[in-house]
């Protein structure tokens, strides 16, 4: 781009042409004034404060709104400008309450900073002064009107960085004011509580409600790590007070967020310092006496200290492989906990149990990921970084609600459909992104290799397919060609339900955009064609030419904070670190040397795997790090009786899970907060993790544990420190040979923006783009695949297609966000998307108790309908433990990557006779906590009329 | 003063007219203004649930469309009464006791200026003058405008509104 140059306060300056003066002066380091702008949104030139003298025009323009010109003369502090400023702060003071001794923004609030910088006195003008009713209607932030000096700045985030609009100016001159349409409460509007207009407030009008009272801007101190929630790998501040209180979070401009934060990050902290933390290791009663199996496992939990606990699990865990053989325990690691824990974990399955039975929930999202890219293109994981999915020209969402699941990699597809491109959806439901698309396919769930088949014959037989790039970095085309023949638009109508002309046009929308980008996510993955799905997704990329460039690519989303580390670091069954197969006797024996033991070359159990191993009899032992297949895995009643026929179930966790409840012994460990340690996001960027708390009484970190623990199993580890266990991990894994904690810390190369795997030595910067010039496999491969329906179909019987999935306000299996106060108040209890038609042929309204039953149980849970869903489909988030839709959910999986299909399960819905008990007795609970009559049988009337509506 | 907040009281919103006005107008660049203006024209004020569909329809945040909505005084966010009372206080009428006659009609409707009366009657409003300083004080009820008005001339006139 052209460069122009001017001259600012005397001093040359060279910016790109279309720079504002405003941005000028900042290269230069002179800081203008400003109220109303930010760098991200439209400059509106409304504040005043950023006016500038420049020779050759008249009056004073406001600098953010005027573009940088050659020759240009700028003066910014002269006497007049300074006079002019003086004026404008005291024409805002004259109508902003003199609240600074008691207002929370005291010490961080731009208007104080420039009144005391200009000597703006707020007694220079009297008038009226505007009294409006604060919007205090929510538990995450306070809405103060007579804070605010209507900059707009919220309007502009929400509006054009978030893509609601739940707020703008209403009304004109004196009375204006920001506010919902029909200045409702702002639950009641689209606002999705992101809290990123609070961010850019300059004044005291949006607060957060967490901090009120908590301590002075300047008393607070902020640690800057990484978000825990999903696979975006968001960069927070968490803000302690001096109690040691984590008082709120604040988003950090990390590589991919960028200052942006969801609800959950930003106010889902309270967990962290919940009083349910778990604080001494628990054992139980009748086990500390010596006795066995379930029946011991009834007794109640004493407190014990870390020596009995670690001493007792070392002995048993020894006694069942002394008994059993090797083959008999297993281990399930987390995708919540580091890279450096993960490492441990499978290290001591693999050294200490002597086997591969290591494996995480990843089996219950991407296992099919892992599986299908790596066949395809050599490597499992996502191909592109976060950030240049803005620069794509057509963005291809499929089985992804994204703005709900991943909802700050949400914002960048809005960045890029505000840039121009177009944005395909293939969603059995019509989510957000749906209603934002060009084009939503609305396919049959389990139908979607039939859906891409059928792309991909369009752009074929249309010609539009990238012939020399599948010529020169592909293989097996031909056979595809020949597959994917039969799939023409009709046909495949006829199996997904998406009609033929919307087809075709979403494929020649896809080819022809130049720079197309696939975003995939669950509900790819989670089907007993997962893995054809996958590789079926790599294909249309493929064939397009569209992988290896910025913009394009094939982008699996990774649900949880480190679940793409947990399987780097070899958390898996089958792979090593750095997926190196355990059956490669290269592999083999480079592990052996580096560990001092011979290793198991046979491939170990999946999560699901081990379940029906431990309902067999097969596995005995299981050790469970930071996982809760009691919710999260599917048909749980099954998933019940196998823990229930284990001889010894540790689990080592933050809370007393729905596992830990059936454990025999509980371990105490430490949260996110309150380690060292790092993380891998969905984009493959290693990021630092740092301590900011104590931990709650004598939990321990996971990796001291594991350490301890494998100590006592006589395996001699001896680890200090994180960094050194880093060390271990970058020496035996290729990707992560350049991944050093030196680099990552403070004064390190990588501290701000992390390291992007493969890194492959100490001086590597990373990669942001995979497969530039040739695929890790060498050539990509083309796989033919033919649709399979789902494992389950309807009946009569079972006439409805039952998906699962997250929701916004809640994560997983809801330990975390269930005790964070505004989630649980704005999403406390679970439901089933029906669709109006289908509730109405079944007799049941908005709010009913419906019992959904399935071929293995039932739940009752509370109807809502709407037409998100389609008359055939009905849909359970799957947080809640009360009403689990993983009750319902089919345990089949696919044959390749074990995944189960948590999409697809046939079941039948009826209104409940009467609300459920759990209902009434949080209700119950809720009057005798407010001090209401809580007469019993009136409240289950009442909850089972439908309570109150939210 | 805080804003009133805005209800509902009007009857129950039929989409027909609104849909007939925003079939015209697909397509139309720079729609919203006009269609406000014939949503009102329509129902006589800006139901919600019609800000909600525009809003929908033109692709904008309905906090958009009600901002626009209020920031001219065209248009209104309450049901109007099916006779609009404009009580003049201009000069001349201010002078031969307007304000007396405002509460007067205040008192006669029971609703204060800006109001619309609950069976949907009356609106009162105030205005600065209207033009006919020789008859003050003066009103108009709709189209047609009395003059040397007193308290007892007032419910007379009113009376003749249903």
């Amino acid at each position: 781009m052209a460069e122009v140059n001017l001259t600012i306060d005397g001093r040359p300056v060279s910016v790109p042409a279309g720079t504002n003066v405003l941005e000028a002066a900042a290269k230069l380091g002179v800081d203008i004034p400003r109220l109303c702008y930010d760098p991200e949104l439209t400059a509106v030139g409304a504040c005043r404060l950023c006016i500038v003298e420049i020779e050759k025009m008249r009056g004073l323009p406001a600098s953010c709104a005027t573009p940088a010109a050659e020759g240009m003369v700028v003066r910014t502090n002269t006497e007049k400008i300074r006079k002019y400023r003086r004026m404008t702060l005291e024409l805002l003071l004259a109508n902003h309450p003199q609240d600074c001794l008691t207002c929370e923004k005291n010490g961080d609030c731009k208007l104080q900073e420039y009144a005391y910088v200009y000597g703006a006195r707020a007694d220079s003008y009297k008038g009226e002064r505007k009294h409006h009713v604060p919007d205090d209607s929510n538990p995450f932030f306070v809405r103060d009107h007579d804070k605010c000096i209507v900059c707009g700045r919220c309007i502009r985030t929400c509006a054009e960085v978030m893509g609601i609009g739940a707020v703008d100016y209403s009304w004109r001159g004196f009375k204006a004011k920001v506010t919902t349409s029909y200045d409702v409460p702002i639950e009641e509007s689209p606002c999705v509580f992101c809290g990123n207009c609070v961010t850019v407030c300059p004044t005291g009008a949006l607060q957060p409600k967490s901090r009120v009272g908590q301590g002075r801007s300047w008393e607070l101190k902020r640690v800057r790590t990484v978000c825990p929630y999903c696979g975006v790998g968001c960069a927070i501040e968490l803000v302690i007070n001096r109690d040691g209180k984590v008082v709120g979070v604040d988003p950090a401009d990390g590589p991919a967020n960028h200052n942006k934060l969801c609800v959950k990050g930003r106010f889902g902290f309270e967990f962290i310092q919940s009083p349910d933390r778990l604080k001494k290791p628990l054992v139980r009663k009748a086990v500390l006496e010596g006795r066995r199996g379930k029946a011991a496992r009834e007794s109640e939990f004493v407190e014990v200290s870390w020596d009995e606990a670690l001493g007792l699990v070392a002995k048993r865990l020894g006694e069942i492989k002394a008994k059993h053989g090797a083959a008999a325990l297993a281990g399930f690691t987390s995708a919540k906990c580091t890279n450096e824990e993960n490492y441990l974990l499978q290290k001591l399955v693999r050294q200490g149990f002597g086997n591969n039975n290591i494996d995480h929930c990843a089996r219950l999202c991407h296992a099919s990921t892992v599986a299908g890219l790596a066949s395809s293109f050599g490597s499992g994981a996502m191909t592109n970084s976060i950030d240049d999915i803005a620069q794509s020209k057509c963005v291809f969402i499929i089985g992804s609600n994204t703005t709900e699941a991943h909802p700050v990699i949400g914002l960048q597809v809005k960045k890029a459909k505000r840039n121009g491109a177009r944005l395909i959806v293939v969603d059995p439901r019509r989510v957000d992104l749906a209603e934002l698309a060009d084009l939503h396919l609305q396919q049959v769930p389990g139908s979607d290799v039939a859906v891409l088949n059928g792309l991909m014959h369009v752009i074929i037989r249309d010609d539009l397919y990238a012939k020399d790039f599948v010529a020169a970095r592909t293989e097996n085309f031909e056979a595809l060609k020949k597959t994917v023949e039969k799939y023409t638009p009709e046909y495949v109508e006829s199996l997904s339900g998406v009609p033929a002309a919307l087809l075709t046009e979403a494929a020649r929308t896809y080819a022809k955009a130049g720079r197309s980008a696939i975003i995939y996510s669950m509900g790819i993955t989670q089907h007993t064609t997962g893995t054809d799905n996958v590789q079926t997704v790599a294909n249309l990329a493929m064939l397009t030419g569209n992988i290896g460039r910025e913009g394009t690519g094939v982008n699996p989303l990774r649900g949880q904070n480190n679940v793409q580390g947990a399987c780097d670091v070899g958390g898996l069954p089958n792979v090593y670190p750095g997926y190196q197969a355990v059956t490669s006797p290269e592999a083999k024996a480079k592990f052996e040397k580096a560990w001092g033991v011979s290793l198991s070359e046979k491939v170990g159990l999946t999560v699901t795997e081990v379940i029906n191993a431990a309902a067999r009899g097969e596995i005995k032992g299981l050790y469970v790090m930071g996982e809760n297949p009691m919710v999260s895995d599917p048909d749980i009643n099954h998933v019940r009786e196998a823990l229930g026929d284990l001889d010894f179930l540790v689990v080592q966790d933050i809370f007393l899970t729905e596992t830990a409840r059936l454990a025999d012994v509980v371990l105490p460990s430490t949260c996110f907060a309150e380690k060292d340690g790092t993380f891998t996001n969905t984009e493959r960027r290693v990021q630092l993790v740092v301590k900011a708390l104590e931990p709650p009484g004598e939990a321990r970190a996971d990796w001291e544990i594991l350490n301890d623990l494998a100590r006592r199993m006589g395996l001699g580890w001896d680890y200090q420190s994180v960094a050194q266990i880093m060390d271990e991990v970058a020496d035996l894994t290729p990707i992560y040979a350049g991944v050093r904690w030196d680099r990552l810390a403070e004064g390190g190369d990588a501290h701000d923006k992390g390291l992007q795997w493969p890194v492959a030595t100490r001086d590597h910067p990373g990669t942001p783009v995979l497969h530039r010039e040739k695929f890790s496999r060498g050539l990509g491969q083309f796989a033919a695949i033919d649709y399979l329906p789902a494992a389950e179909e309807t009946d009569t019987e079972y006439p409805l297609v039952l998906s699962t999935g997250r929701i916004l306000f809640h994560y997983h299996t809801g330990t975390m966000t269930r005790r964070s106060k505004g989630l649980n108040w704005i999403r406390p209890e679970g439901y089933i998307e029906i669709n109006p038609e289908t509730a109405a042929y079944h007799g049941i309204a908005d709010r009913d108790w419906v019992k959904v039953t399935s071929r293995r149980g039932s739940v009752v849970t509370r109807a809502r309908v709407t037409s998100i869903t389609g008359k055939r489909v009905v849909f359970m988030p799957f947080h809640f433990a009360e009403a689990a839709a993983n009750v319902l959910t089919n345990p089949a999986v696919d044959p390749k990557a074990k995944i189960p299909e948590f999409k697809v399960a046939a079941v039948k819905i009826e209104k409940a006779a009467e609300a459920p008990t759990w209902a009434v007795e949080r209700e119950a609970a809720a009057r005798a906590a407010r001090g209401a009559a809580g007469d019993r049988a009136a409240v289950a009337k009442e909850v089972a009329a439908g309570g109150e509506r939210r | 003063m805080p804003e009133k907040e805005v209800h509902e009281n009007g009857p129950v919103f039929d989409p027909t007219p609104l849909e007939a006005i925003l079939e015209k107008s697909r397509g139309a660049k720079g729609a919203l203004i006009p269609i406000l203006q014939q949503t009102q024209d329509a129902y006589g004020y800006l139901p919600r649930p019609a800000v909600a569909r525009i809003a929908k329809f033109l692709k904008v945040p309905e906090s958009k469309v009600y901002g626009v909505a209020t920031f001219y005084a065209q248009f209104h966010l309450h049901p109007r009464g099916r006779n609009i009372v404009r009580v003049c206080l201009g000069t001349a009428c201010h002078v031969r006791g307007g304000e007396a006659i405002l509460g007067a009609v205040a008192d006669e409707l029971k609703v204060s200026p800006g109001e619309t009366t609950p069976d949907l009657r009356f609106t009162l409003e105030r205005v600065a003058c209207l033009g006919a300083c020789g008859l003050s004080p003066a009103m108009m009820v709709n189209d047609t405008t009395y003059g040397r008005l007193t308290k007892k001339r007032v419910a007379e006139v009113l009376k003749k509104y249903q």
